[in-house]
């Protein structure tokens, strides 16, 4: 019987020892995703026509291709012409990019949602217009994203699960072995969701209660 | 007496409408300016114009005989000389009531640190606003926010401070606060224009008055002069209808008291 629970838990412990490779994968992706959305939001609220308007084709684009295709795309594609990749960074790009697609989004409507007044009051104390931006604009800015962005990084994490397809040792491609060599097809599967629940449920609260935080801020303000 | 500002035949048009049309006149030193009309009358327009917040279409404002127009990449310079208040106050809602009035200082005019707190704090103090200085802009009244938005126009220590409707968005019992610390400053020789409806407020420092409407100087003098017999029929109509409207108020804030 005990024998029985060892080998229950070491099959459990080989699962868990997936999850930083799949948090690790969150925190490049999202960074990536965080790099090229915010400065593509502030062209696309401050930019000029054209700017905006490659901005918006950019996001309807990323937004619009599954994650699965882009993983592939860089897994197989890019080695055809340079280099191989390994399956972790083709699945960090595509995710880091698939994101900045959103975070565009994300930022561009909390850029909005900062009041005109606030340009004009830094600009009235002597400001540039960049200084206005990074010391009164964005860094409003990025309190008004801070719930919507948290679903995203929670939308992210589940989708590290996708990067199983291209042999990176997740949970889910841990999941996978246990089953392989276990014949039992629904345990590691229950043990992988109860995994990834654990991990995204309380950020999913967070992000409510930074919600409600956000409208006291908007309308104190 | 020497001229600080000099507004010279400025336009300024949105689009295709015109929103201030040929507007001149000069600002002395130490004096209060109070601009006032009906909404739609290009005041605040105006403001923005003086301090190249939107530059003007034509014609120019002189800032002690510099031609505004001309600073190019300096305007942002010469435009931290003029202090500015707004109708909703626009503090930065990221930072606490010391930080507001500081990051100009630090930003703009490069102060070290402690010199800039010290020097915000004085100016904290003059508004009243001392035991506040570390809350943040949502926790404050209406009026303590406009308190502190003074504070922030003072500490730079302008040449003018430019006052758009710094009352029109406050609660009527939070108004005297506002303008007794206005009354503080105009009593200090602080050189002054203030967008207002507050008569009481005109009548007790203006020395000059000027009445917009449509883009236009309808007529300008002395507070005595709108009072006594003014000589165009749109600022009679438009006063008669100012006393219906605040004239309860008005006789009350004659002795405006700190709440």
């Amino acid at each position: 019987m005990s024998s029985l629970f060892d080998l229950l838990f070491s099959h459990f412990v080989f699962i868990v020892e997936g999850l930083p490779i799949a948090l690790s994968l969150t925190a490049y992706g999202l960074s990536l995703g965080f790099l090229v959305g915010l400065p593509l939001a502030i062209l696309r609220v401050y930019g000029g026509t054209v700017a905006r308007l490659f901005v918006s084709t950019y996001e309807r684009v990323m937004r619009s291709v599954p994650p699965l295709v882009l993983i592939f795309l860089f897994y197989f594609g890019i080695p055809m012409t340079m280099l191989e990749i390994p399956g972790f960074l083709a699945v960090m790009l595509a995710l880091g990019l698939c994101s900045s697609g959103y975070q565009s989004q994300i930022f561009r409507g909390a850029l909005e949602s900062v009041g005109r007044g606030q340009m004009d009051a830094a600009r009235s104390l002597g400001m540039s217009r960049l200084q206005a931006m990074r010391l009164v604009i964005v860094p409003q800015a990025l309190r008004f994203a801070l719930p919507s962005w948290a679903n995203e990084l929670a939308t992210m994490i589940k989708d590290t699960s996708l990067a199983f397809v291209v042999g990176v040792a997740e949970l889910m491609r841990r999941a996978d072995y246990v089953r392989a060599a276990t014949f039992d097809p629904v345990m590691p599967y229950l043990v992988v969701a109860g995994i990834y629940f654990a991990v995204v449920f309380p950020i999913t609260r967070l992000a409510g209660t930074w919600e409600q935080k956000k409208k006291r801020l908007v309308t104190g303000a | 007496m020497t001229t600080v500002v000099s507004v010279e035949d400025v336009w300024k048009l949105y689009g295709k409408v015109e929103v201030v049309k040929g507007v001149s006149f000069n600002v002395d030193e130490g004096t209060t300016t109070v601009i006032f009309g009906p909404s739609g009358a290009g005041k605040s327009t105006l403001l923005r114009c003086i301090n190249m917040l939107h530059p003007p279409d034509r014609g120019t404002v002189f800032l002690r005989g510099i031609d505004l127009m001309k600073t190019g990449s300096k305007m942002s310079y010469y435009r931290s000389k003029f202090g500015m208040v707004f109708q909703h106050f626009n503090l930065f809602s990221h930072l606490t009531v010391l930080d507001n009035v500081m990051i100009g200082l630090r930003v703009v005019k490069r102060i070290p640190e402690d010199e800039a707190r010290a020097i915000a704090m004085k100016a904290i103090e003059k508004v009243r606003m001392k035991d506040w200085c570390k809350q943040y802009p949502s926790q404050l009244s209406g009026g303590q926010k406009q308190r502190v938005g003074i504070a922030r126009a003072l500490a730079m220590d302008p040449e003018v401070i430019l006052f758009d409707e710094p009352t029109s968005a406050l609660d009527p019992e939070l108004i005297g606060e506002v303008l007794q610390t206005m009354l503080d400053l105009a009593k200090e020789k602080k050189t002054m224009i203030c967008v207002t409806h507050e008569m009481g407020f005109a009548k007790a420092v203006a020395s000059e008055m000027i009445f917009m409407d449509e883009g236009v100087v309808v007529e300008s003098g002395s507070p005595e002069h709108f009072f006594t017999n003014p000589t165009s029929e749109r600022t009679k109509r438009f006063l008669s209808r100012l006393t219906e409207l605040y004239g309860r108020h008005e006789k009350s804030d004659t002795a405006v008291d700190e709440k």
